[in-house]
């Protein structure tokens, strides 16, 4: 659907030459609601440009549907960035129109019909929930309501790409929860392919299947959502995992682990899906002659799937403490001790997560 | 000798006639130099250094010349184009010529004012340079644009006044010849507070105009 085969950009300047893309290798398939996430600098507004050729690249090849933009006329790529739709996190409106017009102007640039048009334009303002609003203009409207309109404009040609940069990063938590539901059911309804750029971990986690960690012009990481959650390789990309998933040792916790430990373990739990986690406490409760105390726990959901940390005290005799430990080894999820001083972990044994769960 | 009303009157006539047709075509001009200076800089939409830096030395000279300079300078020219060097109509080449570089420029502000999240949108939609002018940046300059033809109105009116020069007649002309040279303070105070409520009455339209369109 889009493939990034090798691009580069580089920007020359007086200063001096920054290089904004670096060898991107990147392909997003048919149907992805596809993240790019990175802190700002590290090259993710560039890349989303090379896409609908706002920005060209030094080298290397963009594919989107099997076709070089780069190498089109200029009519054909005209007509072919009409097949991709783009939202900004500025929305970029036309403050002298009114919605209604807005949301018409990609058909009037085509010279559409006019009573076509108008069918059309309803027909996107009723999905977006702005019908009522077509006469207002968009000084009228709220942040939410600002980016439903640049969604309706975007989509209003039928495009099978939509690009969003940063399209949630102007708004509030609530609206951007509503912009992303929208943002799925465009993907769902429509199949729609979906490239978004965020800085923000929850926009990932919220609609996303795949995701790419871009660091100084490089893609440092790029997997299915759940692997980067659960499993992040890079210290940027466990920050980000970090600013949704709170899995950090607590300080009662640590406060905890300095008294006597004798007969006591202090274990990290972390699970994904309905079926381990949860029903996993209490069956080692019940198997094994140890009381658990769970002391911290966080549950998240991955696209509809629990993913949860627990911080659990297992208390008992020696020798139940090992076969419990074991036996929670032994399941599909990562067991890790807690060590003395808090803040490192001892892994006895990875046992992954399970490949069910991956889909 | 006193000014008769019919003088003043015929002076009114002849200062709105200078003005609204200077005010036209060094709007035309004004306004298509303007979209020049913008579209052809740098990182713009249609970018071409050698046209960019050919226009904007030559826009700089023309508004460096001081207008009772100009107004002398190109007589050759204003025959050429109109026919004859003396009298209203001559006037109105010099006039077109001062006005419509200074024009280019506030139309050049106006169109930078818009946002450049604006033409990248444009873009992404698939716009013509042409519908980009055409469909963005000018629409959303608008008010702007209101704005900078009501001060270039303004800037007209008094550079009439030097007309009197080549004969063009007009209010300045009268407030020169009647009232400074042979002494008429009731015709110099009758000529300006005339001038007076004409660039208020401009500039209160201007003003109504400009805030009608951003209500819209």
């Amino acid at each position: 659907m889009i493939e990034f085969r090798h691009v580069s950009k580089v920007f020359e300047s007086k200063e001096g030459t920054i290089e904004a893309l670096k060898d991107i290798q990147l392909t997003v398939k048919k149907g992805d609601i596809f993240g790019v996430i990175g802190y700002s600098g590290a090259g993710k507004s560039t890349l989303i440009r090379t896409v609908n050729l706002l920005e060209y690249p030094t080298s290397g090849d963009i594919l989107v549907n099997g076709r070089k933009l780069t190498e089109l006329t200029r009519r054909e790529l005209r007509l072919a960035q009409k097949n991709i739709g783009m939202i900004f996190q500025h929305f970029n409106l036309l403050n002298s129109k009114s919605v209604f017009d807005n949301v018409a102007m990609p058909l009037v640039l085509s010279k559409k019909k006019k009573k076509e048009m108008e069918e059309r334009v309803y027909e996107i303002l009723r999905f977006v929930g702005l019908e009522e609003k077509a006469h207002h203009y968009p000084n009228e409207l709220s942040g939410g309501q600002k980016q439903r309109l640049g969604i309706a404009r975007a989509l209003v040609t039928n495009p099978t790409i939509l690009l969003c940069d940063e399209a949630t990063s102007a708004l509030d938590p609530q609206t951007t929860t509503s912009i992303l539901n929208l943002l799925k059911r465009i993907n769902e309804e429509f199949n729609i392919t979906i490239l978004l750029i965020t800085h923000e971990m929850e926009v990932i986690k919220e609609v996303c299947n795949r995701v790419a960690v871009m660091e100084e012009g490089r893609v440092i990481e790029i997997g299915s959502v759940f692997d980067i959650f659960a499993q992040p390789k890079t210290d940027t990309a466990r920050n980000f995992v970090k600013s949704v998933v709170r899995d950090d040792i607590p300080a009662s916790v640590k406060s905890l682990l300095k008294q006597n430990m004798k007969e006591r373990k202090i274990l990290k739990i972390d699970f994904l899906g309905v079926s381990s986690g949860q029903p996993l406490v209490s069956r080692t409760a019940k198997n094994f002659n140890v009381d658990i105390n769970i002391l911290f726990a966080t549950i998240t959901e991955l696209q509809g799937n629990p993913y949860g940390h627990f911080i659990v005290e297992l208390v008992g005799k020696e020798n139940e403490l090992e076969r419990a430990i074991q036996f929670l080894y032994a399941q599909d999820v990562i067991v890790q001790e807690v060590m003395e001083d808090g803040s490192k972990y001892r892994t006895y044994t990875r046992s992954l997560v399970g490949n069910t769960l991956h889909g | 000798m006193e000014v008769s009303t019919e003088l003043i009157l015929e002076a009114l006539w002849e200062t709105l006639y200078m003005v609204s047709i200077s005010l036209l075509f060094g709007g035309i001009l004004g306004m298509v130099l303007g979209i020049i200076l913008v579209v052809t800089r740098k990182g713009h939409i249609l970018e071409n250094r050698w046209i960019f830096s050919l226009l904007n030395p030559i826009v700089n000279i023309l508004r460096s010349i001081p207008f009772i300079i100009l107004l002398v300078a190109i007589i050759p020219f204003t025959r050429l184009i109109v026919g004859t060097s003396i009298g209203t109509t001559a006037a109105i080449v010099p006039l077109v010529l001062h006005i419509g570089p200074y024009i280019s420029r506030l139309v050049e502000n106006s169109l930078l004012e818009v946002d450049e999240g604006i033409v990248e949108a444009a873009q992404s939609m698939g716009a013509t340079p042409l519908q980009i002018i055409g469909k963005f940046l000018l629409p959303e300059a608008f008010p702007s644009l209101v704005l900078s033809i009501t001060t270039a109105t303004i800037g007209l009116i008094g550079a009439t006044a030097m007309a009197g020069a080549i004969g063009g007649g007009g209010l300045g002309d009268v407030a020169i010849s009647y009232g400074y040279q042979r002494f008429s303070t009731i015709t110099i105070f009758v000529t300006v507070v005339i001038l007076v409520v004409v660039v208020q009455g401009v500039q209160s339209v201007g003003n109504v105009l400009e805030r009608k369109i951003r209500r819209a």
